[in-house]
């Protein structure tokens, strides 16, 4: 299989499982160099952790905010943030 | 002295089991839990972009007199569609009242004064509020028991949603043991935060450009999806599924498909750092 093939075929996948449909209209035909970039599966581990987003069970207890802050101190990162705060 | 010590009966009332009741951690304070993504240093850039998006939750709400289930239940219907809510006093948004949509609302249990509720609604709807509303409605009164989020957007409660002891283990065993493959079911590629956006994927040619900051024209497009539209956001993606930037599309699908050239979508939020691909557009220069 070649890398667009796997590039589209990624895509598509992670679409479907969170429910979500793809419908392409295809305007042109064109391959990608192995040369740059990578396939998002197959980032180094350092570069997929900085990359990455954790699914979390938010525990009961601290708010949403302590939860990012401890993700953040774990794995050293300079940086961390949450899609919508959990404590409506 | 241990607030669990001082305060073991007060939270305790009929029909809540006693082990629940034990662990609560303070008065004001109900269990919350579930889905909470979290994105890791250079996803933080775009995680904002799952925060407007459909939240689904499980919800137990104590009701504070007896109520039948027919009463409930037809009370229940007048939550379902567009509700009104005015924010909580504690809350991070400015306290007008606000029009939300409850796509989904199933009352899944009522046991005694305990009601446990399914709700599929828009981002922004307090749930706190909806448990106090209904308690208004049925003459009772009620509060939000215990909450769970199962869905945020692209999220959901399913194999990928991990506890916080899972992701320490995995940090664990790769730190200490060298062995990633469990930080990597752990983490999951940024690209899941856009996965219900239009989106667009790009020659290579086109990848250096938008990376620093270009506007994205018709030639560097190798195909995209029907629901692009005008004023939409959308996730420009490279031909191997990384994401590139987030623009803010100028022109239809079916406009962009009958089109030649012309710049169609405005770049907003760009992801890729430069470099990564080369800067083509210099040596047409």
């Amino acid at each position: 299989m070649g890398l667009a093939e796997k590039g589209l075929k990624f895509i598509d996948k992670i679409t479907s499982h969170a429910g979500f449909k793809n419908e392409w209209i295809v305007l042109r035909e064109d391959d990608t160099s192995p040369d740059y970039g990578v396939l998002p599966y197959e980032r180094g581990i350092e570069e997929h952790i900085r990359n990455g987003v954790i699914n979390l069970d938010k525990p009961p207890g601290p708010t949403s905010h302590e939860v990012v802050a401890w993700i953040k101190k774990m794995f050293g990162l300079e940086r961390a943030g949450h899609g919508g705060t959990l404590e409506l | 002295m241990d607030k669990e010590d001082v305060r073991p009966r007060t939270c305790r009332s009929r029909g809540y089991p006693r082990a629940l009741a034990r662990r609560r951690l303070g008065r004001g304070n109900p269990k919350v839990t579930g889905v909470l993504p979290v994105a890791l240093a250079n996803a933080t850039k775009v995680i904002g972009n799952v925060i407007h998006t459909v939240k689904e939750y499980v919800m137990v709400v104590q009701l504070h007199g007896d109520v039948k289930d027919k009463e409930l239940l037809d009370v229940l219907e007048n939550f379902k569609g567009t509700i009104y809510q005015k924010p909580p006093l504690r809350s991070s948004v400015k306290r007008t009242i606000r029009k939300r949509t409850i796509f989904e609302l199933e009352l899944l249990e009522h046991n005694d004064r305990y009601v446990l509720l399914r709700v599929l609604c828009e981002a922004g709807t307090y749930m706190r509020k909806l448990a106090h509303d209904l308690g208004l409605l049925l003459g009772v009164g009620a509060h939000m028991r215990e909450l769970r989020r199962t869905r945020t957007g692209p999220y959901r409660e399913d194999e990928t949603l991990v506890r916080m002891q899972e992701v320490s283990e995995a940090l664990y065993l790769w730190k200490n043991e060298g062995d990633e493959r469990y930080l990597r079911r752990v983490i999951l590629p940024v690209e899941t935060a856009i996965v219900h956006i239009p989106k667009i994927m790009i020659r290579d040619t086109a990848v250096g450009a938008i990376a620093h900051g270009a506007n994205l024209a018709v030639p560097g497009i190798v195909r995209l999806t029907r629901d692009v539209e005008p004023g939409k956001l959308v996730a420009i993606l490279t031909l191997k599924g990384e994401l590139v930037a987030l623009g803010q599309a100028l022109k239809s699908a079916e406009e962009i498909a009958g089109m030649k050239r012309g710049i169609v979508v405005k770049t907003k939020r760009v992801y890729m750092k430069t470099g990564v691909y080369p800067p083509v557009w210099r040596k047409n220069k």
